[in-house]
């Protein structure tokens, strides 16, 4: 079946098998190997993107369910000039990953949630996190990067979270 | 001094390969997206659904007959077994021996038919009955492997046994059987593969940790020699020692690359890893302890059971077991023994420790035992025990030599950070208030051994005529940030900007020499070569500037906070690194060290865990962790921080939740993500951790390994925790994992005893 998707702003549209799951059309059909999958159980959350503004594992989607929706995924965050999301910035300046396995999918968690809660205390960014799964990390510097942005947030928004999408 | 490069070890770096993690992602080998790879068939495992059994026809006509079905291969495809009593095939013959056991391979074109055709090989099997526990296996009524008589693979050490006369002089003795139960490595990248067969040689593409352990593995299985494989490591998504070189399916897609000449793709699925993807751990232990009413332990006893599983991977993880068995502490009489058996469940080899947690744990259970014997606070047993700064290098009753260390100090350390006194004037009140919320605070002082294999790593260092620089190295990275860190070392010693230094590691074509990434080996070796090549580059450079200079050598010096050569005293007669590089012979300006060290290194630390309990429920939260982890020298604190926090969460993961587990026909119980306990955000504190470098002499960098020591550090702090939050109730061990209900249980149980030891009191 025909299915289209707006992918980080852009359209993409292919005849796709019924079941295809929508992480395997976003690796796939669109070409963004960034977000990964992790388990088939939707445990590990390494899939997690934002599908219309609110995060989602794409592993648990047919691409078909996504038909019409709007999709961003870590490779939609950063701005056109490289800058990046606070975020990811923050993922960076805090040694938030290690491996990068589930760093996409733990991004956008993150910025979802932060939308949600823009200054979210340690125990709500750690409950926040339980559906995506770290190995490397321990979590705690997810965790730290996490904060650092809710203390920052607030200052600016950047242009992905102002875009359509969000 | 401005743009001084100089001074960057030891300060905390931010990582190199972040930006493209963050953006694009990394190119892990499902993402490869490569002309040599272009119309690659998928290949799908039909795997085992019984835990022992014969296989007595496999039919794949129906697969073979569906649309996309390229071809079907099975153990009789398969190329025959090396002449070994216990070998491990590509594909099972007449016998499967644990559930997930890959039988056949089906190859297809596109995303799903692999799942479909795979459902339609029937495969008859005649049912045996399972060695799913330790009793099963030793009992040798059931043999997996017939031909060899017994399911015991290996054993060592009871031939010394003293008996009873080991605890002689012992004021006090006790023990307990401990698990030190089964776990799953869980690297969020599962195993995949991909390969291509073209002018007589095997290309792989393999999430691994060791590219050229990888490539004689699979020369040796396709009969090829190393030169005609080329292994390639992309991006790799974790490994924690279950991706050391390859596994049976890696073998088995090479295998099947060559065999139908076309290139071939492998991914397994999350819940293929968790059974087919090798476990850690897995240890049935017998602790027994003695010493002084005063604290002073005078013998240890530790005897234990290794699970293989159902091959025999990990005969090393019983030995390094043994080799740790008195950890830190200093004790005049130690006896060590095990058996190594095969079950039939998921092979069991190297995860993160790989056989020094299991050491750690039982010596730090048994001190704790002997502290709660002698009603002693275990602190101080420890600080009475531990080996004294005076006594390195020191070498154990069972053969390992300690390079450096100050225990005590360890300790001290973390003791004074944890506020432990408070701790435990917070732990009296709550126990004398009789709350329902009980604090307890587990400590463990370790050590473990690293780069204890015993072999070298290279580093080759070229440089460039546009002043920029190229290390090749052997050791393979999976998160741990080897191209920060090499980088750092070559900036340091050369002055080359890190932003100029490129790190390639994990291309056998490339890098043909090298092992690779285990036992916390990275940087005390492949490190420590990338800074000897650097030290050959200069000495090499030298030479060379002085000619371009037309001076001697003595007259040429070299300003490493700059990185340019020039004649000595004199400004203006700068050459920098493009330079001199421009003038080095037609092999260009490079070094290729192999660097191999003397001895293992022995890294040591202390843990305090406290932990909340509630007595209703049998909850345990950890609530702080606070460590001493002491690898020597640190390049980037940032970078060895990452380390223990992840090792942390690894050891506390098996403490309070993780466990693998079989029901007695062998069936796995926690066969997927949602059934296997892994731990989460939530589940966690932040980790207190506090600074301490003891440097080594073993290596130019004075630097010991880090990437194991959390995890062996926190499984016994935190298990030592739950127990003393409940050991005024009178429980004594709760084995691992301490979930509610076996915390539940103990606590209900220490009351029963409690009140049929009061009940016969009464009736006396």
């Amino acid at each position: 079946m025909k299915v289209e998707l707006t992918v980080n702003g852009e359209l993409v549209a292919a005849d796709v098998e019924d079941r295809m799951l929508l992480v395997h059309y976003l690796r796939d059909v669109a070409g963004l190997t960034a977000t990964n999958v992790g388990c088939d159980t939707t445990s590990c959350g390494a899939c997690t993107v934002l599908l219309d503004g609110e995060s989602v594992k794409s592993c648990t989607l047919l691409a078909a369910q996504a038909d019409g929706a709007s999709v961003i995924t870590v490779e939609g965050l950063a701005d056109a000039d490289g800058t990046l999301h606070p975020v990811q910035q923050a993922f960076r300046e805090q040694h938030g990953l290690q491996c990068g396995f589930c760093t996409p999918g733990m991004v956008m968690a993150i910025v979802s949630l932060l939308r949600e809660n823009p200054h979210p205390t340690e125990e709500q960014v750690r409950s926040g996190l339980e559906g995506n799964l770290c190995r490397c990390t321990g979590y705690h510097n997810i965790v730290k990067a996490a904060l650092a942005v809710g203390r920052l947030s607030g200052q600016e928004s950047t242009a992905a979270e102002n875009g359509s999408a969000l | 001094m401005d743009g001084d490069r100089t001074g960057v070890l030891g300060t905390r770096v931010l990582r190199i390969e972040d930006q493209r993690l963050l953006t694009v992602g990394g190119t892990y080998v499902d993402d490869l997206d490569i002309p040599e790879l272009a119309g690659a068939a998928r290949v799908t495992f039909v795997r085992s659904p019984l835990a022992h059994a014969l296989v007595t026809a496999v039919d794949a006509s129906a697969a073979r007959g569906e649309p996309g079905v390229i071809a079907v291969l099975t153990g009789e495809d398969a190329p025959p077994l090396p002449d070994e009593p216990l070998a491990e095939p590509l594909l099972a013959g007449e016998r499967v021996r644990f559930v997930g056991e890959p039988v056949a391979m089906v190859i297809t074109d596109g995303q799903y038919r692999g799942e479909d055709a795979a459902e339609l090989v029937s495969v008859d099997y005649e049912p045996l009955p399972a060695v799913a526990s330790l009793d099963d296996a030793l009992a040798d009524e059931t043999l997996l492997f017939p031909a060899t008589g017994s399911n015991v693979a290996g054993a060592a050490g009871a031939e010394d046994s003293t008996g009873d006369a080991l605890f002689e002089g012992c004021e006090v003795v006790v023990g307990a059987t401990i698990v030190n139960q089964r776990v799953a490595p869980v690297p969020l990248e599962v195993r995949g593969a991909a390969a291509t067969w073209a002018d007589d040689r095997l290309t792989m593409w393999a999430s691994t940790q060791n590219s050229q352990l990888a490539r004689f593995a699979v020369a040796g299985t396709l009969g090829l020699p190393p030169d005609a494989v080329r292994i390639i490591t992309p991006d790799v998504g974790g490994g924690f020692g279950a991706k050391i070189a390859v596994d049976r399916e890696h073998l088995a897609v090479a295998w099947a690359t060559r065999h139908l000449g076309r290139p071939l793709r492998w991914s397994e699925t999350r819940s293929e890893n968790m059974v087919a993807m090798t476990h850690g751990r897995a240890q049935r232990q017998e602790i027994t302890i003695g010493g002084t009413r005063d604290g002073k332990i005078l013998a240890y006893r530790f005897d234990f059971v290794q699970d293989s599983g159902a091959y025999p991977r990990a005969g090393f993880l019983p030995s390094l077991t043994r080799l740790m068995t008195s950890g830190a502490y200093l004790i005049p009489r130690v006896e060590c023994s095990y058996k190594f058996v095969l079950t039939s469940t998921t092979p069991i080899a190297a995860y993160r420790g790989a056989g020094r947690p299991e050491a750690t744990a039982a010596v730090e259970r048994a001190v704790d035992l002997f502290a709660a014997g002698i009603g002693m606070d275990p602190a101080e047993v420890r600080r009475l025990n531990v080996v004294p700064p005076d006594r390195f290098p020191y070498t154990t009753p069972t053969g390992a030599t300690y390079d450096t260390g100050d225990y005590a100090v360890a300790l001290d350390k973390v003791l004074a950070a944890a506020g432990y006194g408070e701790l435990r004037a917070e732990q009296a009140a709550r126990r004398e208030r009789g709350d329902r919320v009980q604090l307890g605070l587990g400590l463990a002082t370790y050590v473990e051994i690293t780069a204890g294999d015993g072999g070298g790593e290279s580093g080759r260092i070229d440089i460039h005529e546009d002043g920029t620089a190229t290390v090749f190295t052997g050791s393979s990275a999976h998160g741990q940030g080897h191209a920060t860190a090499w980088s750092m070392l070559v900036q340091e010693e050369l002055g080359i900007a890190m932003g100029d230094v490129t790190v390639v590691h994990g291309d056998t074509d490339i890098i043909p020499t090298g092992i690779g990434t285990f036992g916390s080996r990275s940087l005390q070796l492949g490190g420590a070569a990338v800074h000897k090549a650097a030290g050959e580059v200069k000495e090499q450079a030298r030479g060379l500037a002085a000619e371009l200079a037309g001076v001697t050598e003595q007259d040429m010096e070299f300003d490493p906070r700059l990185g340019v050569w020039r004649v000595h005293g004199e400004s203006g007669t700068d050459l920098e690194w493009g330079k001199i590089a421009g003038a080095a012979g037609p092999d260009g300006l490079t070094a290729d060290v192999m660097f191999t060290a003397a001895s293992p290194t022995f890294p040591f630390g202390a843990h305090l865990a406290v932990v909340e309990v509630d007595t209703e429920t049998g909850k345990v939260t950890l609530v702080r962790h606070v460590t001493v982890d002491d690898a020597g020298v640190l390049v980037n604190p940032l970078l060895a921080e990452g380390q223990r926090h992840g090792g942390i969460a690894q050891g506390a993961a098996q403490a309070l939740l993780e466990e693998v587990v079989y029901d007695a026909d062998g069936n796995p119980l926690t066969g997927t993500l949602a059934d296997y306990a892994i731990i989460t955000a939530t589940e966690l504190p932040s980790f207190e951790l506090v600074d301490s470098q003891t440097p080594t002499g073993i290596n130019p960098l004075g630097v010991k390994g880090i990437g194991e020591a959390g995890t062996i550090g926190s499984t016994p702090a935190v298990q030592n925790a739950v127990v003393d939050a409940v050991a005024h109730l009178g429980v004594r061990h709760i084995d691992m994992p301490t979930t509610p209900q076996r915390v539940w249980a103990a606590i209900r149980e220490a009351a029963n005893t409690k009140a049929m030891d009061t009940k016969a009191e009464a009736a006396r």
